[in-house]
């Protein structure tokens, strides 16, 4: 069944959306990630305009969040004040970001960077993740407990502390907020939720338990996501309702699968297969940039466009 | 003085010996939601006021979508890196446009006739706005007639028009779902010996109807309602679905 986006003008199979948000919608329950860094490219595939597609995707993140917040809330790992504090500093991240973004693209290039920074990242991130994991799990084979990563280093020495009961975790709150801030800047530059640095810097950075890390991501995400939403609708008009609704119908069903599906997994094998998942989109991206398209020209609004 | 005043306007008025009459199947092209192309009847018949002139008719009808400016990009092998590098600005590049010929298009225009009326895909897409150091700007409106061919944007129908005993004419036009909204200009011009001997001029209204006009003008006209709508019927899907699988589960 085709149907027509009234924003994007684009004819596109009603089905495929659905199916598309649902597949996003499970690895976005599973692994605490909005899923934006993978549904972003598959839109562009499918032919959605990249504006359009970046701005929509927020949207439904902010959908596929909120369902699997809900099931962390019952489940109690949510730590609503170290959300706040990440939300905080991912407010003003996103709205840095949002300048970032356009000084960037009056100088051109801004495509470049973007593919840049999302191989660089997903590169870095999922490749630690991998290698952490994979000793994780050799130690636990071994029979011996996995290391405690309660370790006293700098973050432990920086003034305005806090006690975050739910993640048992007394710090300064100075890293949660660099942390938010950075997430912020990503996530309007690049068009994701930024879940997929949130997740490891908050395992390894703040030390925060696996188990709750991925609720408050989830958390945080929504308000940073639905106010990327807002700067889209308002000054670029890109935000296509009918592509979000079809987009987020499978996602948020997707997503109460997923957060099922993550509570039979171990929290090794969670993080091996989230690395693994971001380090393939990273290899996609790397290869598009490494080898000769079989179009070389590409066809854009001019820059007084959108 | 009145005389020569007469015989000036006698001689602007263009000799009319063969006029077109023409009709569309539709006048109006309504996207709905599940808006899935359209097809086009045009078709007509020439109207004369004197016995049929020698040679062969030809007949040529072009479809034209609104302009745009667009931006060609072409990338470049850098550090080892494919990246987009030089870039033309096509001005007025129609979103769609198709010509359909009763024979081939080189043949029943000449060339000049063609430039003139910017018949052909090629001498449709509009100025090119050139960077200086950018040389060879033909391959970048190339580019873009071939991109857009492959998703049927720009046609070159030939040998698409039927004609029969010089009279009557008629062709189909498919429209393709990816429309943009606007006023489509449709041309029919007659042509003997590779010369434009009349043309008529009418329009398509492609527009958008019913909750494809309501979103898209609720978001150019109220975007901060629309923001915090589309928001609402997020956290509105993301807690009924939540619900529903709760019950599911109980």
């Amino acid at each position: 069944m085709q149907i027509y986006l009234p924003i994007a003008e684009v004819s596109v199979n009603a089905f495929l959306l659905l199916g598309l948000g649902g597949l996003v919608g499970v690895l976005s329950g599973m692994f605490g990630v909005g899923g934006g860094f993978l549904m972003t490219p598959l839109l562009f595939m499918i032919g959605i305009p990249p504006p359009v597609a970046v701005a929509t995707e927020a949207n439904q993140i902010v959908a596929s969040s909120f369902s699997g917040v809900l099931a962390h809330l019952k489940r109690k790992t949510v730590d609503f004040r170290m959300g706040g504090v990440l939300m905080a500093g991912g407010l003003v991240g996103a709205a840095l970001g949002v300048v970032i973004f356009n000084a960037l693209k009056s100088i051109g290039q801004v495509d470049l960077l973007i593919r840049l920074s999302y191989v660089v990242f997903l590169g870095v991130i999922g490749s630690l993740m991998f290698v952490e994991s994979l000793n994780a799990i050799r130690k636990s084979r071994a029979g011996r407990a996995a290391p405690k990563r309660h370790k006293h280093n700098w973050v432990h020495a920086l003034p305005g502390k806090m006690r975050f009961r739910t993640s048992g975790l007394y710090i300064s709150v100075i890293p949660p907020l660099i942390v938010g801030v950075f997430v912020g800047i990503l996530s309007a530059i690049m068009g994701v939720g930024g879940g997929f640095v949130m997740v490891p810097a908050m395992i390894y950075l703040l030390g925060m338990p696996t188990k709750v890390v991925v609720g408050t991501s989830l958390f945080q995400i929504i308000f940073v996501t639905a106010f990327t939403t807002l700067l889209h609708a308002t000054t670029n008009f890109t935000v296509d309702m009918a592509l979000a609704v079809l987009l987020l119908i499978g996602g948020v069903i997707g997503a109460q699968i997923g957060a099922r599906i993550g509570v039979y997994l171990k929290a090794e094998q969670l993080r091996i297969l989230l690395a693994g998942m971001v380090m393939l989109v990273c290899g996609k991206l790397a290869f598009d940039l490494l080898v000769q398209p079989s179009e070389l020209y590409s066809i854009g609004a001019s820059a007084g466009g959108h | 003085m009145l005389r020569l005043i007469l015989i000036f306007v006698l001689l602007a008025l263009p000799a009319h010996s063969e006029e077109v009459v023409a009709g569309l199947s539709q006048n109006r092209v309504s996207i709905t939601a599940n808006f899935d192309g359209s097809e086009i009847l045009i078709f007509g018949a020439v109207k004369r006021e004197a016995p049929v002139p020698e040679g062969r008719l030809d007949v040529i009808i072009t479809v034209e979508g609104p302009e745009q400016t667009v931006t060609v990009r072409r990338k470049e092998r850098i550090l080892g890196l494919w990246i987009n590098k030089d870039a033309v600005d096509i001005v007025a590049a129609p979103s769609f446009y198709a010509v359909a010929s009763s024979g081939d298009l080189a043949e029943t225009v000449s060339l000049v006739a063609d430039l003139e009326n910017a018949i052909s895909v090629h001498n449709a897409v509009g100025v090119v706005n050139l960077p200086p150091d950018v040389r060879d700007s033909a391959s970048f409106s190339q580019a873009l007639i071939r991109i857009r061919g492959e998703a049927d944007l720009y046609q070159q129908l030939e040998n698409a028009v039927e004609v029969t005993d010089d009279t009557l004419f008629q062709t189909r036009i498919a429209l393709p779902s990816n429309l943009v909204e606007g006023d489509y200009a449709t041309r029919i011009f007659l042509a003997r010996g590779g010369e434009i001997i009349a043309d008529y001029e009418t329009g398509i209204d492609v527009r958008k109807v019913g909750l494809e006009r309501f979103l898209f003008n609720l978001s150019r006209q109220r975007p901060l309602i629309y923001g915090l709508l589309s928001l609402a019927i997020a956290i509105a899907a993301g807690w009924g679905a939540s619900a529903v699988f709760r019950l599911i589960r109980t």
